[in-house]
């Protein structure tokens, strides 16, 4: 069966992984991992430039057909990610952004409430926004009205490789949004991935697990593939769990006629 | 002459503009973005942008992240 592909704010991609680019030890890893990813989307962020010493541009590392999702990490609050927001786009590398804030340093969790108003206006003003949230239905239909292209719930605590601890709040959002929902956050291995894909998600952001790896590169390869496999899954109509068995093989006409299975 | 860049204090021998400033303070000022005190400048206008004692600079840049 032949698969759509994944469009968001008329951009269309062919695919489903978005790779982060923080936390990799090198350029190189950077580099490798997002080609063996096939990733047509990675994140990078903002920060100050440390003025004593010589820092590469993460920029010349990535392919230029990638789109750049700008991530508003660091902003506490909707005023910090706008900010952070215009900055980018001053830069002339687009007007994506994945709106992160995020005002408790202990579980990391991203502040709905001031996400919604940091889409509001970023949308208004023409940007193409991903937040990033914690999944929640009423956050979630919020965020379609305020103009977002896509909601990004977590799936577990950043960083945690935890895999998807939210997984009933996330099927609630991709039955019940009407925009692609990206699982982002705690993904830590290709079959935790592949879970969110055969669920219905459109997409898998993922960084922490990639950049830690010892062979980032292949890696990301793993997780492309997982994240292939479980989008066929999910368009195959993947047959629901059964709590008793059920034969696989014809258990009667063979040696014991009309006989049950011994 | 006394500005702040990215919050610490840095004497200027003259009077600069914002093109002069990132040349020097940035050892790659592809993709550098600017804020002088809290207005977005975009690079076109940085040459014409003269910065004055007292004024905050904020010099950023694209990193990796999640």
């Amino acid at each position: 069966m032949s698969d759509t592909l994944l469009v968001i704010a008329g951009k269309s991609f062919n695919s489903r992984f978005f790779l982060g680019t923080g936390k990799f030890k090198n350029k190189i890893d950077l580099k490798e991992s997002i080609e063996a990813s096939g990733s047509e989307l990675v994140t990078v962020a903002l920060r100050r430039i440390d003025l004593e010493r010589h820092e590469e541009n993460i920029l010349e590392y990535i392919p230029k057909n990638v789109t750049l999702l700008t991530n508003t990490s660091g902003a506490r609050n909707a005023e910090e990610a706008v900010r952070i927001a215009r900055l980018a786009k001053a830069s002339g590398c687009g007007h994506w952004v994945k709106i992160e804030v995020i005002n408790d340093n202990k579980y990391l969790l991203p502040d709905n409430a001031e996400t919604i108003k940091a889409t509001e206006i970023l949308a208004a003003e023409g940007f193409v926004v991903l937040p990033y949230i914690s999944p929640d239905l009423y956050t979630a239909r919020a965020l379609v009205k305020a103009g977002a292209a896509t909601i990004m719930p977590l799936g577990s605590f950043i960083g945690s490789n935890q895999g998807l601890k939210t997984k009933e709040f996330i099927q609630v959002l991709i039955n019940e949004i009407d925009l692609p929902i990206v699982v982002d956050a705690g993904i830590g291995a290709p079959s935790q991935a592949a879970e969110a894909m055969e669920m219905g998600a459109a997409a898998v952001l993922a960084n922490t697990a990639v950049a830690t790896a010892q062979n980032p590169a292949l890696l990301a390869q793993a997780f492309a593939m997982a994240i292939d496999a479980g989008r066929k899954a999910y368009l195959s109509g993947l047959p629901q769990r059964q709590s008793l068995a059920n034969a696989s093989s014809p258990l009667t006409g063979f040696l014991y006629d009309n006989a049950a299975a011994h | 002459m006394n500005i702040m860049i990215n919050g610490k204090a840095q004497q200027l021998s003259a009077a600069q503009n914002i093109s002069e400033i990132v040349s020097s303070f940035c050892k790659n000022p592809k993709h550098v973005i600017t804020e002088l005190n809290g207005t977005i400048i975009p690079a076109q206008a940085w040459a014409d942008t003269k910065v004055n004692d007292g004024d905050a600079l904020e010099l950023v840049s694209f990193v990796g992240g999640g």
